[in-house]
C-alpha cells in the first residue's frame, strides 16, 4: 500500500536577482517526487516572494518515499527564453516515514546550486500520511530507525543486539556517463546528487529489510560510505549493527544513567517463553565451571529499579536449526587451562547458540559497529585485529593480483547486474580475515568495527578494523538459562572496572607473545602489559590520570607504476607501515607513561607516488594494566665515547619526557608491593594486539609478530642515522598547552565535569610538495609537521575557551593529486569545570556529559547572549528564543512557516529584531551527547551528499576561499534540515567526504562532501518534563526569558 | 609552512574581535598578523608565527563573507550561512558601522557623491585612515543615507531599526545624513575647531526643532528637510530689527535682567544691536538654499566672534542668550512667539556649544603653554565652561561633558591621530578627549 506524500511552498526569501534590468525575480518553484511534478505560480518580481501555494499531493509507494527524496527546484520565469534555475532543495522524508521520529519537516531551507552555492532560502511544508502495509513480501522497510550514534540511542533500552547487518549498491557514476560530454557541469552534478540521493536511500531500504528479517527495529552504529571508482563506477556502502529497541519514556528516563541498562529485558522474556531455551543446553560441559541455580528474575540492582516497567518483547519467530556455524572453531585449549579461561566458555558456547538462533548475516560475522556499550555488555577485550586487502578496479586487465583474490571488473554495459556480488565478495573475504584473527585471540565478536576504502585511479585499498572481543550473550538472545551463571560471572571475579582487560585467551597458548600479570585490580587474572583497542573507553573503567591523542604518522615513497605493479608494490609496503605505525604507536604511548589505547584508527591512504599512513588513538593509564616501563636507549658501537655521549642525552632528554608527561597527565599510580602481584613485571616486553593481514598473506600464518624480535622492547637501538631520527621526531611531538586537553574518543579519560560549551568544527589543510626528490624522512616530518601544527593552529583558535577539552579529533589523510597532501579533521571543542576535577574519580561512573551533575544550570554558552545583549533582544517571545537551543523547536517552526512580510512597517514596529524571524540555534556535535542536555527525541538520520563547483576560482577567493564557503554552507544546510524536522542539535555528526579537485590553471576547482549525524531535539538536563509537548515549551520559554533578564 | 588550502569552519562562527578590527581599519593580511604578534597573542597561546598567519587568514576570509550581509544587517538576523550568537551580531554591526570622528568630520556636509569617493585617498592620507577604512565608512554613509532618504517616520528610530546600531550610533548617522542632505559647510578654517560631535549636536537639536519631522511625525524626509514654511515664518522676526521701538524695548528688558549678573554688561548693551541684527538676519536669510549652508559659518561670525572680541566667557554667552530670548517674550506687541522659540532653541544651543568649543580650543593652547612653565597647573579660562555645561542645556549636551578625566593619555582635540594596534582603546581616548575631557587634567 501507498503512502500519500503533501508539500507546501510558502515562501522565498533573500533571492537572487536574476533579471538585471530590474534588479528583481520572477521566482517560481517546482516540485518533484518520483516522475510527478507540480509547479507553483510565479512570483513576479520580489526578492521575497510568498507563494503560499496549495498542498501538492504524490501517492506513491512505500518503497519509493524511502529512496527518492523530494526535489524542490526554484526557478526564474523568463517569457522569452528558458527559465533559469535559481537552485535546488532535496529533502530526505525518511523521517517521516518513521513514527517515533519527526511528524512534519517545516522551516526554511538554504537553496542550493552547485555551481553558486546558496542563493536565498524556501519555506517548505511536507507530511506524510503512511498506510500500514500488511504486505509479508514488500520491499520497503518504514520504521526501522536508523542511528549514526555507535552506542545505544540516549533515550532507548536495548532489548536485543542482533548483530551485523550490511549492504552495497552499484551504479554507473553519471560523472563518467556519455552524456556528460554534452551536459552543462550543473546538470551532470545535480545527476550525481541525486543518484546518490536515491542510492542511499535504497541501501537504507535494504538494510531496513535485513533487520525486519532478523526481528529487530532500528540500526545503531549506521555507517554509510561511498567510492568514487571513477571509470568503473559508484559504490554506496553500509554497515550497520541490528537491534531492537525500547524507547524510554522519557519521564523516568534516567538523569545519572545515560546508558541504558537491559538487564531487565533479557530477565522478563526469561519468564515469557522458557519453553524456547530447553531445548538448548547442548553445551552443558561447558557450564561445570559456574555454579549457583538460574536465577530468571534477578536483574542488576543498580538498574531495576529505576527503569519503568515494561512489556516484554515479541517472541521472536526465528528460530533456526543449530547446525554448527564456522564460529565453533573457537579455541578448544580453553578447556584443559586454568580457572579464567574455563569461565570464559561458557559465554562462548551461548553465544555460540545465540549465533544459530539469527539470521544468516549474523551468523557469518559475529561484529558490532558499537563503539560504546551498555554496562555489562562487553566481557572481555583481546586487542586490536584488521584486514587490508589491495585491489585492481581495472576492467581491462584480467585478474591479477593475489591469484585467487582478485576479480574482474566487466564491461558496465554487459553485466553491471554482477558488480554487487563482486564487491561483496571482496568485503566478505575480508570481514572472514576479521573474525579468524578474532578467533585467534580467543574471542568470538569483533566490536567497534569499520570499513574504509582508499583509492587512487585503479588500485583501491579495502580495509577493516574491529576489537576483538566477548561479549555478554544476553543481549543477544532471548533466552535465559544462563543468565544466572552470567550475573556470577560478572558480580564475583570480575568487577566492571578491570573486567574487560582481562585476557580472552589461553594463558598457555597465546596467539603471540605476550607479557602476562594478575590485574592490578582485582589481583584475580591475568592482564596484558598493553591494549590496543578500536572502541571508546568503557565508561565503568578505571583509570588513573588524563588521557591525551596520540598520533603516528607515516609517509613511503613508492614509484609510480600502473595496475598490477602499482598493486603488488603497494602491498608489498602495507605490512612496513603498519609495522612502524605500530612500533611509533607504542614508542609514543610509553613516552607517555600509558599503558592502553582506545579509538584507535588507522588510515593508510593511496596516491601516485606515495602512500600516507596516519594512525590516531586515545592513549590511556588503565589502573587495571602493569605500568609501562620506560624506553632504553642503546648504541650500535659500545667504546664510541662522544657516540655514549649523544646517546645518554638523549636517553636523559627522554626520561624528562616522561617524568614531565606523568606530570601533565596526572599519572600517579598507587605504587603496589611485588609480593602482592603473582608475578611481577620486570622489563614488560613489546608485543602487538595488531593483527594485521594482507590478500595475498592472509594464507600464511595470519598474525605477523609486529614485536621487536626477542629483544628487550624498550630499547631503542641506534644504528643509524634514520634510528636518530626516528627518536628524535618521538620528541618533537609538542605538548598540548595548558588549559587543553584532545583525544579521539568521544570523551576524555579523567574529565568529568563537563559544562555546555561546544563548539564543532571542520579544517582542512592541503600541503603542496614543492620538493621534487624528497626522500622518506624528508616527507615524515613534512607530514608530522602539517598534523602537528593543525593541532596547533586549534589550540590557538579556541583559546577562549579554555579549561577545554578536543573530542573526538578526527583525521582523515588523503593524497589528491600527485604532489598533494590533504588532512581534514572534524573534531568539537567542550569545556569543562576545572576546579571540580580533581574531586572526581570513580565513585560516579565516569561516563558520558549525560549523567553530568545538575549544578552546571548555565546552557550555551558560546550562543547564549548576555544579559546585556539580551537587551536588544526584541520583546516577542519567540525571538528571544534562538538563543536557547534546548527549545523544543515545534514553536520556532511554527512561527517560521508563517514568514513576516519584509516591510517596512514591520521593521519600524520591532525593537532591534535582527530581522524579526528566529533562526533556530542548531548544535553539532561528532559525540553521541550534549554535555549539559539530555536528548528527549531522536528525530532521523541525517545523510546528505554535496557537490559544489566553480569555474571561477580565483574570484572566489581562491581553493581556500571557496572550500571555506562550501563547507560553511554544508553546515548550515545540515542545521536547516534538522531545524525543519524540529530539532535543535546533531549528535555524532561526521564528515565522510570531502573530496576536493582544482585546477587553478583552469580557475575550477571541484568539491564533494558527505556528512551524516543524527538530528534530535535536546533539553537541559534540569528541565523535567514528560513528554515534550507545549508543557515543555513554556516551561524552556520561561527559563529562557528567565535567563535573558 | 604555507599551504595551499588552509581552512578552518566552526558550527558557531568563530570571530576574533582584535582581528575584526583590524580587518575594519584596513590592515592587510601580514600587517594584521605583525600588528597581533606585537600584541602579544603568540605568548598567549603557545602560537608560532604561522599559526598566527593561518588564523588570520581565516579570520578575515570569514569577515569577507560576511561583509554582504552587514550591507542589510536585518538579513544578518535570519541568514543560515553563519552561526552567530545574537550579541555577536550586534558587535559586528556596530562595529562595522563605527566610523572614525576625523574621517566623518572630512565628509560632513559633502555630497556623498563619486566625486567626493574620489577625495577618499587624500582625505585617508589627512586623517591617517586607511583608503580601505575609508571607503567603507563613505559607502557605510551613502548606504544609510540611500535607505532612510525615502522612508517615513523619524530619522534616528529608521536608522535604528534598519541598521540595527545601538542609539548613540544612530544619532550620529543621523547626523551624517542630515548634513549631508542639507549640504551644511563645516570645512571651512573657522569651523575647523569644531568636532565631529559637535555638529552632531547641533544636528540633533535642528532636526528636532527645524525640520518638518518637528510639526508632523508621519511624512516622507521628515526629518532630513527643514520645514520650508517655518523657513518662510522666520522673515517676520525682522521686525525685531526693523520696528525702531521693538528694538529698543527688547534690548532694555534684556540689559535690566543682566544687570549685576555678568562683568561684561557694557559690551552687552553697546553690541546688543549688533548682534540682534545677526541672529535675526540670519533667521531672515534661510529660505536661501545657500544660506541654509552657511548657517554655521554665519553663527560664527554674526555672533561668536564679536562674543570673543570681547572676551565673553561661555557662562556670559549662555547668560546673554538666555536673557535674549526669555525677553522678547515680554513684547507685547510681537507676535511670533512660536517661530521665535523654534528659532532660538536651537540657535542658543548651538551658539553656545560652539562658544564652548572655541573656549575649550583656545583654553587649551593657553592650557599647553602654562604647562610648559608650570607643571599640573590648572587653567582657569577654560574651567567655567564646564562647571556650567551640564544640568543647563539637557540631554544631548549633557554627555559631552561626561566623559571622564583621564591623566596621562593625550591627544589633541578634534582629530584622531591613529596608528598601531591598541586603536580600539586609543580611540574612545580620542573621543574622550575630542568631548572635552582633556583639560581636566
Amino acid at each position: 500500500m501507498p503512502g500519500k506524500l503533501k508539500a507546501k511552498i510558502v515562501a522565498g526569501r533573500h533571492l537572487p536577482v536574476m533579471d538585471r534590468a530590474s534588479d528583481l525575480t520572477d521566482a517560481f518553484v517546482e516540485v518533484k517526487f518520483g516522475n510527478t511534478t507540480f509547479k507553483t505560480d510565479v512570483c513576479h518580481k520580489s526578492l521575497n516572494p510568498q507563494w503560499n501555494s496549495e498542498w501538492f499531493k504524490f501517492e506513491v509507494d512505500d518503497e519509493d518515499l524511502q529512496d527518492e527524496p523530494l526535489q524542490v527546484t526554484v526557478l526564474d520565469h523568463d517569457t522569452y527564453s528558458a527559465n533559469d534555475a535559481i537552485g535546488k532543495v532535496y529533502i530526505d522524508i525518511d523521517p517521516l516515514l518513521c513514527s517515533e521520529a519527526a511528524s512534519v519537516i517545516s522551516g526554511w531551507f538554504p537553496i542550493y546550486d552547485t555551481i553558486h552555492g546558496i542563493r536565498g532560502e524556501i519555506n517548505v511544508l511536507v507530511k506524510v500520511e503512511l498506510f500500514n502495509d500488511l504486505n509479508r513480501f514488500r520491499q520497503s522497510s518504514c520504521g526501522v530507525k536508523f542511528f549514526c550514534t555507535a552506542s545505544i540511542p540516549r533515550c532507548y533500552r536495548a532489548v536485543l543486539v542482533h548483530g551485523f547487518v550490511e549492504e552495497l549498491v552499484v551504479n554507473e557514476d553519471p560523472e563518467y556517463q556519455w552524456i556528460d560530454r554534452i551536459r552543462t557541469p550543473r546538470a551532470s552534478n545535480e545527476a550525481r546528487q541525486r543518484l546518490i540521493s536515491l542510492m542511499s536511500g535504497e541501501l537504507q531500504r535494504k538494510i531496513g529489510l535485513k533487520v525486519l528479517e532478523m526481528g529487530g527495529n532500528a540500526v545503531v552504529g549506521y555507517l554509510q560510505c561511498f567510492d568514487l571508482e571513477g571509470e568503473s563506477g559508484l559504490v554506496v556502502r553500509a554497515i550497520g549493527t541490528a537491534c531492537t529497541l525500547d524507547k524510554l519514556s522519557s519521564g523516568s528516563a534516567p538523569n545519572t544513567n545515560t546508558h541504558m541498562h537491559p538487564s531487565t529485558a533479557p530477565a522478563s522474556n526469561a519468564c515469557n517463553s522458557p519453553s524456547k531455551d530447553g531445548k538448548e543446553p547442548v553445551f552443558g560441559e561447558d557450564m561445570t565451571s559456574t555454579s549457583g541455580p538460574p536465577t530468571p528474575f534477578r536483574a542488576l540492582p543498580t538498574t531495576s529499579s529505576s527503569l519503568p516497567p515494561f512489556s516484554p518483547s515479541k517472541p521472536c519467530s526465528r528460530q533456526s536449526s543449530s547446525s554448527d556455524t564456522d564460529l565453533s572453531l573457537t579455541p578448544k585449549t580453553g578447556m584443559g587451562s586454568g580457572g579464567s579461561v574455563g569461565k570464559e566458555a561458557g559465554p562462548l558456547k551461548t553465544l555460540l547458540r545465540q549465533q544459530t538462533q539469527t539470521a544468516l548475516e549474523q551468523r557469518e560475522f559475529p561484529f558490532f559497529t558499537l563503539t560504546s556499550f551498555p554496562l555489562g555488555f562487553l566481557v572481555h577485550v583481546g586487542g586490536v585485529v584488521s584486514a587490508r586487502s589491495v585491489k585492481l578496479l581495472d576492467r581491462i586487465h584480467n585478474p591479477a593480483l593475489g591469484g585467487t583474490r582478485s576479480y574482474k571488473l566487466l564491461d558496465w554495459n554487459s553485466v553491471t547486474a554482477d558488480e554487487p556480488e563482486t564487491r561483496d565478495a571482496w568485503w566478505e573475504e575480508i570481514r572472514q580475515e576479521i573474525k579468524s584473527h578474532a578467533k585467534a585471540l580467543g574471542c568470538h565478536a569483533v566490536v567497534g568495527y569499520s570499513e574504509s576504502t582508499s583509492i587512487c585511479e585503479e588500485v583501491c585499498i579495502l580495509s577493516a578494523s574491529g576489537t576483538a572481543a566477548i561479549l555478554n550473550p544476553r543481549y543477544m538472545r532471548e533466552g535465559c538459562l544462563d543468565i544466572g551463571i552470567t550475573d556470577h560471572r560478572f558480580e564475583e571475579p570480575s568487577p566492571p572496572s578491570c573486567g574487560f582487560c582481562h585476557i580472552p585467551y589461553d594463558e598457555l597458548n597465546m596467539p603471540f607473545p605476550a607479557q602476562l600479570t594478575y590485574c592490578y585490580l582485582c589481583r584475580r587474572q591475568k592482564v596484558p602489559d598493553v591494549l590496543f583497542t578500536t572502541i571508546n573507553l568503557p565508561a565503568e573503567a578505571a583509570v588513573t590520570g588524563k588521557g591525551c591523542l596520540i598520533q603516528a604518522r607515516l609517509c613511503r615513497l613508492k614509484k609510480k607504476a600502473q595496475g598490477e605493479v602499482n598493486a603488488t608494490a603497494i602491498s608489498n609496503l602495507l605490512p612496513f607501515m603498519e609495522y612502524e605505525l605500530h612500533t611509533q604507536l607504542m614508542n609514543k604511548l610509553k613516552l607517555r607513561s600509558m599503558n592502553a589505547l582506545f579509538g584507535l584508527h588507522i588510515q593508510i591512504s593511496v596516491g601516485e607516488n606515495m602512500l600516507l599512513g596516519l594512525a590516531s588513538a586515545t592513549g590511556v593509564y588503565l589502573t587495571a594494566l602493569p605500568p609501562p616501563g620506560g624506553i632504553q636507549i642503546a648504541g650500535k658501537t659500545p667504546g664510541d665515547l662522544s657516540a655514549e655521549h649523544h646517546i645518554l642525552t638523549i636517553q636523559k632528554r627522554i626520561n624528562d619526557t616522561i617524568a614531565k608527561n606523568k606530570e601533565l597527565y596526572e599519572i600517579n599510580p598507587p605504587e603496589l608491593t611485588e609480593e602482592v602481584l603473582g608475578s611481577p613485571v620486570p622489563d614488560s616486553r613489546q608485543r602487538s594486539r595488531l593483527f594485521r593481514s594482507h590478500s595475498e598473506s592472509s594464507d600464511e600464518v595470519s598474525e605477523l609478530d609486529l614485536s621487536h624480535g626477542k629483544k628487550d622492547a624498550f630499547v631503542l637501538e641506534i644504528d643509524d642515522t634514520d634510528a636518530v631520527e626516528d627518536i628524535h621526531s618521538l620528541l618533537t611531538d609538542a605538548p598540548t598547552p595548558t588549559g587543553f586537553y584532545s583525544c579521539n574518543t568521544e570523551i576524555m579519560p579523567g574529565i568529568y565535569n563537563w559544562t555546555s560549551g561546544v563548539q564543532m568544527f571542520t579544517s582542512v589543510r592541503v600541503f603542496r610538495l614543492s620538493n621534487a626528490n624528497l626522500t622518506n624522512q624528508g616527507l615524515n616530518k613534512i607530514f608530522t609537521d602539517l598534523c602537528e601544527n593543525l593541532l596547533k593552529s586549534f589550540y590557538f583558535k579556541l583559546r577562549s575557551m579554555i579549561p577545554c577539552c578536543l573530542c573526538q579529533l578526527n583525521f582523515t589523510v588523503a593524497v589528491p593529486e600527485e604532489e598533494l597532501i590533504q588532512v581534514t579533521v572534524t573534531a568539537v571543542a567542550m569545556t569543562f569545570d576545572k576546579d571540580q576535577n580533581q574531586e572526581k574519580t570513580a565513585d560516579k561512573p565516569p561516563a558520558k556529559g549525560g549523567n553530568e551533575t545538575e549544578e552546571q544550570l548555565q546552557f550555551p554558552l558560546e550562543l547564549c547572549a548576555d544579559p546585556s545583549s539580551a537587551n536588544c533582544q526584541p520583546a516577542s517571545k519567540v525571538s528571544g528564543v534562538p538563543e536557547c537551543s534546548n527549545f523544543s523547536s515545534r514553536v520556532s517552526s511554527l512561527e517560521r512557516s508563517s514568514p513576516l512580510p519584509e516591510g517596512r512597517s514591520r521593521s519600524l514596529r520591532s525593537n532591534r529584531s535582527f530581522g524579526g524571524i528566529s533562526v533556530t540555534v542548531v548544535k553539532m556535535t561528532p559525540l553521541s551527547f550534549l554535555p549539559g542536555t539530555r536528548i528527549i527525541k531522536y528525530l532521523g538520520i541525517i545523510n546528505m551528499f554535496f557537490i559544489r563547483e566553480t569555474t571561477s576560482l580565483r574570484e572566489e577567493g581562491g581553493v581556500s576561499g571557496f572550500l571555506h564557503t562550501f563547507i560553511a554552507e554544508v553546515f548550515s544546510m545540515v542545521r536547516a534540515h534538522v531545524a525543519a524536522l524540529g530539532g535543535n542539535a546533531v549528535v555524532s555528526y561526521s564528515m565522510k567526504e570531502c573530496m576536493l579537485m582544482e585546477n587553478p590553471n583552469k580557475n575550477q576547482a571541484q568539491c564533494l562532501i558527505n556528512v551524516s549525524g543524527d538530528a534530535v531535539i535536546c533539553v537541559r538536563e534540569t528541565d523535567q518534563e514528560p513528554t515534550p509537548s507545549t508543557a515543555s515549551i513554556g516551561q524552556t520559554c520561561t527559563s529562557a526569558t528567565d535567563e535573558a533578564t | 609552512m604555507t599551504m595551499e588550502l588552509d581552512v578552518f569552519v566552526g558550527n558557531t562562527t568563530i570571530m576574533d574581535e582584535e582581528v575584526y578590527q583590524l580587518w575594519l581599519d584596513g590592515y592587510t593580511v601580514n600587517d594584521a598578523v605583525r600588528v597581533r604578534m606585537d600584541g602579544g597573542v603568540m605568548e598567549e597561546c603557545e602560537a608560532s608565527a604561522d599559526v598566527l598567519l593561518s588564523d588570520t587568514m581565516d579570520q578575515y576570509r570569514t569577515f569577507q563573507m560576511c561583509e554582504r550581509l552587514l550591507h542589510s544587517p536585518s538579513k544578518l538576523g535570519n541568514q543560515l550561512l553563519f552561526q552567530i550568537p545574537p550579541h555577536r551580531q550586534a558587535m559586528l554591526i556596530e562595529r562595522y558601522y563605527t566610523f572614525d570622528d576625523g574621517f566623518v568630520r572630512e565628509v560632513l556636509g559633502k555630497k556623498l557623491s563619486k566625486g567626493t569617493k574620489k577625495d577618499l585617498d587624500d582625505i585617508g592620507a589627512k586623517t591617517g585612515v586607511t583608503l580601505k577604512s575609508c571607503r567603507r565608512q563613505f559607502d557605510n554613509f551613502k548606504r544609510v543615507f540611500k535607505v532612510v532618504e525615502e522612508l517615513k517616520g523619524p530619522l534616528v528610530e529608521n536608522i535604528h531599526h534598519h541598521f540595527l546600531l545601538s542609539d548613540k550610533l544612530a544619532r550620529d548617522y543621523a547626523a551624517i545624513v542630515f548634513f549631508a542632505n542639507n549640504r551644511f559647510e563645516t570645512g571651512k578654517r573657522k569651523l575647523q575647531y569644531l568636532t565631529f560631535q559637535d555638529f552632531a549636536f547641533c544636528a540633533g537639536q535642528l532636526i528636532s526643532n527645524w525640520t518638518v519631522g518637528a510639526v508632523d511625525n508621519m511624512v516622507e524626509d521628515m526629518d532630513v528637510d527643514l520645514d520650508k514654511e517655518f523657513l518662510q515664518d522666520l522673515k517676520e522676526l525682522k521686525v525685531l530689527i526693523n520696528d525702531k521701538d521693538l528694538l529698543d524695548q527688547h534690548k532694555s528688558l534684556v540689559c535690566t535682567a543682566l544687570r549685576g549678573k555678568t562683568n561684561n554688561l557694557n559690551e552687552m548693551e553697546t553690541n546688543f544691536k549688533n548682534l540682534s541684527r545677526g541672529l535675526v538676519n540670519i533667521a531672515a536669510k534661510l529660505t536661501n538654499a545657500k544660506d541654509v549652508r552657511d548657517l554655521f559659518i554665519d553663527l560664527v561670525e554674526k555672533f561668536i566672534e564679536p562674543c570673543r572680541s570681547d572676551r565673553w566667557t561661555s557662562a556670559d554667552v549662555r547668560l546673554y542668550l538666555t536673557h535674549y530670548n526669555n525677553s522678547v517674550h515680554l513684547l507685547d506687541t510681537f507676535k511670533h512667539q512660536v517661530v521665535w522659540n523654534r528659532y532660538m532653541d536651537v540657535v542658543k544651543s548651538s551658539i553656545n556649544i560652539l562658544h564652548v568649543r572655541l573656549d575649550e580650543s583656545e583654553g587649551l593652547s593657553c592650557f599647553m603653554e602654562k604647562k610648559k612653565s608650570q607643571r599640573w597647573g590648572s587653567c582657569s579660562s577654560c574651567r567655567s565652561p564646564h562647571s556650567l555645561a551640564p544640568g543647563q542645556t539637557g540631554g544631548g549636551l549633557r554627555d559631552l561633558f561626561w566623559a571622564p578625566t583621564q591623566p596621562g593619555r593625550q591627544q589633541p582635540v578634534g582629530r584622531t591621530h591613529r596608528s598601531g594596534r591598541r586603536r580600539s582603546i586609543r580611540k574612545k581616548d580620542s573621543l574622550i578627549a575630542a568631548r572635552g575631557g582633556l583639560p581636566h587634567l
